[in-house]
């Protein structure tokens, strides 16, 4: 009964057709997603920087030298691909490892644990590339972007889902049970979006605050951002900006490269 | 026999979950083109075992063959030629089934025209053609099974591994599954299968072990197993009393071994018919009596133990 069976031949790499599963499911149950996709960000900007923008530029004129709606649409695009990377990285895989196992069943194929993992992370990607170029757009069509290192936004913003992704898998897969998720995402999730310089600027908060607030690896994804946006910064800051995310996104791989075989395999 | 005709060799087969060990140094050797079973109660480790023979789970200890490759260094490529169904469906319940077993497909890398071929094809071999387009979610729970059965076909395995397939079946889909794994067979597919119904085991299965807390305790062919553990026939009595202990000493001179069950006592004998007649003469009045062949339930429950041991 064995003909064509073993051998491969349409000759994708092991991990793109897990990429390709996770695109599915995607696709194929969230319908809705993909309009609120670019609704979201125009709602947003139109009610925060154009409506509140307006009572800023009455009361305190520019936000670090920029017009409220210039200073929030990138910090928009930031917690987007965080939320993203988010979004993607906890309950969907605790779902997968222990609930419904299709990962299990993923590993009764040719794929390995680790063609897994990297087909996951590399559909994150993917998915903050492509609502990076949508919010790109959106922000450019509100004015907001003054540069042509605009362009590098969408890959600001597939950093940035990266950075939270790749970490969150590995540890999802250390879990028991969902108390960790919640637990994470009201004090951890919740406080970065809120407190990251993403709505005002770190100078709003007193000296000895603005540490911890550089601590959050969400307030590096809204300051590369803004440099793309604007097109201005320092070379030696945004490489920071730019290690602190790429070193959560290569710890993270590795982490869950270990977490997610001692799950599956054991 | 040669060692290509070797489909699993396992040897000193050893696996621990953390402190505790689930499977005891078994050896297992599975032929080509056979159907062979693994029996045990809840708890045996046949789970663990099957998982290893599926090259997914790494053994503890010993040594292992799979395909005649070694799955530590050849998980992929054992893994292209084994179809597993494992003992809970791990199906995507948020999908359709037709899309489950397209996503399946792809995993093994066919060509898409070939996948949907594919598709269409097995789940008229499952009977499930008219839920190609429901979402897995709202399937019965046998449709599911029959559902991972046929994702475990979609890559047309020279090995077939099944966890326990029919738990959950109706009769219909049962025989049914028998049916579709007989033909399976007759086209050279090697199958490997667990099951805690016996009848199933008796059919199916060309050679089979008997695991209990993690070892083997017998091996054999169905029937050579019942001639070695078991009489070739097997007498069941009813008594109007409730209390059958007291009767037991009055009766094991008539059989060669004497079971006192709650509802009814159990004589193994050769000739079943004799011994009847021989009880009536000695003036046994059984409620009623009943002459029945030895089957592989005698076999398992006697090396077992009838207790619910966890
Ligand atoms: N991942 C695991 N971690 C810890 N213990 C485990 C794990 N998997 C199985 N076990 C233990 O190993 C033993 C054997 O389990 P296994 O699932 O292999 O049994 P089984 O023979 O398949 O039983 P059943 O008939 O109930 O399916 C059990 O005591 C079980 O609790
Ligand atoms: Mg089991």
């Amino acid at each position: 009964m064995s003909d064509v069976t073993a051998h491969p031949s349409a000759g994708w790499a092991r991990w793109q057709r897990s990429w390709w599963y996770h695109a599915v499911l995607y696709a194929r149950t969230w319908r809705g997603s993909v309009i609120s996709t670019a609704v979201f960000p125009l709602l947003f900007l139109a009610a925060m920087g154009v409506g509140v923008g307006h009572l800023v530029s009455q009361h305190a004129g520019r936000v670090q030298g920029l017009s409220y709606l210039d200073f929030i649409a990138p910090g928009l695009l930031a917690t987007t691909a965080m939320q993203i990377g988010e979004g993607e990285s906890t309950w969907s895989v605790l779902g997968a490892v222990k609930w419904q196992r299709t990962y299990h069943a993923a590993i009764s194929t040719p794929l390995e644990p680790e063609d897994v993992l990297l087909g996951k992370l590399s559909w994150v990607g993917t998915r903050a590339l492509a609502t990076g170029v949508i919010y790109t757009v959106i922000i450019g069509l509100f004015g907001a972007l003054h540069s042509w290192w605009a362009l590098s936004l969408p890959l600001v913003a597939t950093l940035i889902a990266l950075a939270f992704a790749a970490p969150l898998v590995a540890w999802t897969c250390t879990l028991e049970n969902e108390g960790a998720l919640i637990t994470f995402y009201r004090f951890a999730i919740v406080p970065m979006f809120l407190f990251s310089a993403t709505f005002y600027p770190v100078s709003a908060y007193p000296g000895y605050l603005r540490p911890l607030v550089q601590l959050a690896p969400l307030y590096h994804g809204v300051a590369l951002a803004r440099a793309g946006a604007d097109g201005h910064g320092s070379l030696g800051a945004l490489s920071a900006h730019v290690a602190v995310l790429g070193v959560m996104a290569v710890a993270g791989l590795l982490w869950g490269r270990h977490t997610l075989r001692r799950r599956l395999v054991n | 026999m040669s060692v290509e005709d070797l489909v699993v060799e396992a040897r000193g087969l050893v696996k621990r979950f953390g402190a505790f060990e689930a499977v005891h140094g078994i050896d297992v050797e599975v032929r080509r083109g056979e159907s062979f079973g693994f029996l045990g109660p809840n708890g045996a480790g046949k789970t663990s075992t099957m998982r290893m023979i599926s090259a997914v789970s790494t053994p503890s200890q010993g040594t292992l063959r799979i395909l005649g490759l070694d799955p530590a260094t050849h998980g992929p490529t054992i893994r292209a030629r084994l179809g597993v169904v494992p003992q809970e469906d791990t199906l995507e319940l948020e999908l359709s089934v037709r899309v489950n077993l397209e996503i399946y497909g792809r995993y093994f890398d066919l060509p898409w025209s070939e996948v949907k071929e594919r598709t269409r094809e097995l789940l008229e071999f499952v009977q499930l053609s008219e839920r190609a387009n429901s979402k897995v979610d709202d399937l019965s729970g046998g449709m599911k099974r029959r559902l991972t059965i046929a994702r475990a076909l979609i890559n047309r395995p020279e090995l077939l591994i099944l966890d326990e397939p029919t738990t959950g079946l109706d009769p219909q889909a049962r025989h049914l599954l028998w049916d579709r794994l007989y033909r399976l067979k007759r086209e050279g597919v090697t199958l490997i299968i667990t099951t805690h119904y016996m009848d199933e085991a008796e059919q199916l299965c060309d050679r089979l072990v008997v695991m209990d807390q993690g070892s083997i305790v017998a091996q054999g062919a169905p029937s050579e197993l019942i001639e070695q553990h078991s009489t070739r026939e097997v007498v069941e009595l009813r008594f109007a009393q409730d209390e059958h202990e007291p009767l037991r000493a009055s009766l094991e001179g008539f059989a060669s071994r004497v079971e006192v069950l709650p509802d009814r006592i159990l004589l193994y004998v050769n000739d079943g018919d004799e011994v009847v007649g021989q009880l009536g003469r000695a003036g046994v009045n059984p409620a009623s009596t009943l002459v029945r062949r030895s089957s592989l339930e005698d076999v398992f429950l006697r090396l077992t133990g009838r207790t619910l041991v966890e």
